[in-house]
């Protein structure tokens, strides 16, 4: 018996990655340009329009403190919105089955679409920043802070995008998480305010959400400022991170949505 | 002894519905065999091929490739394997040239000899001026022969094809044949499911036919047709003849005043027939042998209804 060599599954995983990235660059005017439109929309109402009346936040004018919130903003969606509508089309048009009756293994599969997730997310996310320049001088007060973050964040929402394009039945499955919980999750997570102006209550309810810690801690990265502790921010998103990971290793090895 | 290319003992499959697709199937596929797996629309062919390529989870049983078991072995299963499945089952956004390509890299093989692979099949199969074309532009016969390319570029042991001719012309699907039959020559076993029973009964070697989730037949091609206690023929007469002559052993019946239709025993010698029908002065202008000897075995062992037996027929 042969088993599957490290270079055999080195050579699977960049087929599966490069042809994720091919998939979203070859329709970029629809996975790429929009995002950063938006975005601009969003600092010329937000930051620019709004922005001027209401003043500081946390030290900061009100358009350099949404930047990197709209720069996560934008990875998360796009993270996510990226492998649930890759995975979910090739369940609709039955070309998983070229995955699934290969010998790569699931594990793989995995890596291989978070790859795609990822490579989108940054590129939007990339993308976005260089908008941001028009309206707000870029801040690095921590780069491999600011890094780690938005590349954890983007593993995370595209495990959790595979998650969602696995149980997905119909393209209205795939529209409902992003539209009733990863958008209003989003908003609240402290991308267009600090948690830090909310009643104590309000601040403790914002605390059971996921995305707040990634903004904070991402914010952090950029301008140096934080609402949260670093640290549990990144014990956050890796636990998220090693329980979606292996909630999909275990969905996918059993076939679910994909077999019969 | 080499392992046998697919070795399957007490299959069975119930869905979630509780529809009992597969009742305890064996199946023995010699390595190099041209072997058909037929079996009327719902008997379980397509859900024996979907366990052997790990796309449908088994209720219980046993499945082997080449001795590697599909529970503990799965990588190496699914290595041995290439499949062409009923439906076209790739990316329709992508150009020919990658989705063979692509597959060759889920086998582990590199980009550059991948390339090389995908040209050596594409241009076998005819593809290979459409390589960077989308996949969508393809004509039903283009898109079959491009599955069949997929299937090979990871040079499989074993190739099994569901209906690879469904909807194609006659003249393509004989160049199919040729092709299959050279790459099994080369040594590739391959597990065919068919309509067209000539199809199976030019090809196969070795059959199996599937009804109601059992294996009603499993023996080689020369074998079942030999059950046949009968053949008929058709006579096309040069003049319509005064009367149709009898005889014990050959059951003679006009189609129309021109042609005659013989049912022979096996064993009886033909050159009575000739004899028969020259006493009587008929004069036989052209012969053929009444197609398809494998159909009336099929609608026999699977106890077709005449619905059902009707549209095989017109498909064979």
């Amino acid at each position: 018996m042969r088993p599957f060599h490290l270079q055999e599954y080195w050579t699977a995983l960049r087929t599966i990655v490069a042809k994720e990235v091919l998939r979203f660059s070859r329709i970029w005017v629809q996975t790429l340009l929009p995002p950063m439109v938006t975005t601009a929309l969003y600092f010329i109402i937000f930051g620019g329009l709004i922005g001027s009346r209401i003043g500081d936040m946390d030290g900061y004018r009100y358009m350099d403190f949404i930047v990197p919130g709209l720069i996560m903003l934008a990875v998360i969606t796009n993270s996510y919105s990226n492998v649930v509508s890759s995975f979910f089309s090739s369940k609709f048009q039955r070309h998983i089955e070229e995955l699934m009756v290969s010998p790569v293994p699931n594990s793989l599969i995995i890596l291989g679409f978070i790859g795609g997730g990822v490579a989108r997310g940054l590129a939007v996310g990339l993308g976005v920043t260089l908008v941001s320049l028009f309206f707000s001088p870029l801040a690095v007060h921590n780069l491999p802070v600011a890094l780690s973050v938005v590349i954890l964040t983007s593993i995370l929402f595209s495990l959790a995008g595979l998650i969602n394009g696995v149980f997905a039945r119909s393209f209205d499955e795939i529209s409902i998480m992003p539209t009733f919980v990863l958008t209003p999750l989003t908003y609240l997570g402290g991308v267009f305010y600090s948690v830090s102006l909310l009643p104590g209550f309000w601040q403790d309810v914002s605390k059971l959400n996921p995305i707040l810690y990634m903004v904070d801690a991402f914010r952090y990265g950029l301008l140096g400022t934080s609402d949260l502790s670093l640290t549990v921010s990144y014990l956050i998103i890796l636990g998220f991170i090693g329980a979606l990971y292996v909630f999909a290793l275990v969905i996918l090895n059993r076939g679910i949505g994909v077999r019969s | 002894m080499t392992d046998a290319a697919l070795e399957i003992r007490g299959l069975r499959k119930t869905y979630g519905n509780g529809v009992e697709a597969l009742k305890g199937i064996d199946l023995t596929v010699e390595e190099g065999s041209f072997f058909a797996l037929l079996g009327p629309n719902g008997a379980g062919k397509s859900t024996i091929i979907g366990i052997i390529t790990s796309l449908v989870n088994k209720s219980a049983g046993q499945v082997r490739v080449f001795g590697f078991d599909l529970d503990r072995e799965l990588q190496e299963v699914k290595r041995n394997i290439g499949i062409v499945p009923q439906e076209f089952n790739f990316n329709t956004f992508e150009p020919v040239g990658e989705i063979v390509v692509n597959q060759a890299g889920y086998y582990g093989i590199p980009r550059r000899d991948a390339w090389r692979r995908a040209q050596r099949y594409l241009e076998e199969l005819g593809l290979w001026e459409k390589r960077k074309e989308m996949a969508r532009t393809l004509s039903g016969g283009m898109k079959r022969r491009l599955m069949i390319a997929r299937a090979l570029v990871h040079e499989p042991r074993l190739l099994i094809l569901d209906e690879p001719t469904a909807g194609v012309d006659i003249e393509l699907r004989r160049s199919m044949w040729e092709f299959l039959q050279h790459i099994n020559c080369d040594g590739r076993s391959i597990i065919l499911t068919t309509h067209y029973l000539e199809e199976a009964e030019k090809l196969c070697r070795n059959i199996a036919i599937i009804d109601h989730g059992r294996i009603v037949e499993n023996t080689t091609m020369k074998a079942l047709l030999a059950q046949l206690d009968t053949e008929t023929f058709v006579l096309d007469l040069r003049e319509a003849p005064q009367r149709i002559p009898n005889h014990p052993d050959i059951a003679l019946r006009a189609l129309d005043p021109l042609t005659l239709e013989a049912d022979i025993h096996r064993g009886q010698n033909i050159n009575t027939l000739f004899h028969l029908l020259d006493k009587e002065g008929i004069q036989i202008h052209s012969m053929r042998n009444k197609s398809n000897r494998l159909e009336e075995l099929f609608i026999r062992m699977t106890q077709l209804d005449g619905e059902h037996g009707k549209g095989l027929r017109a498909a064979s």
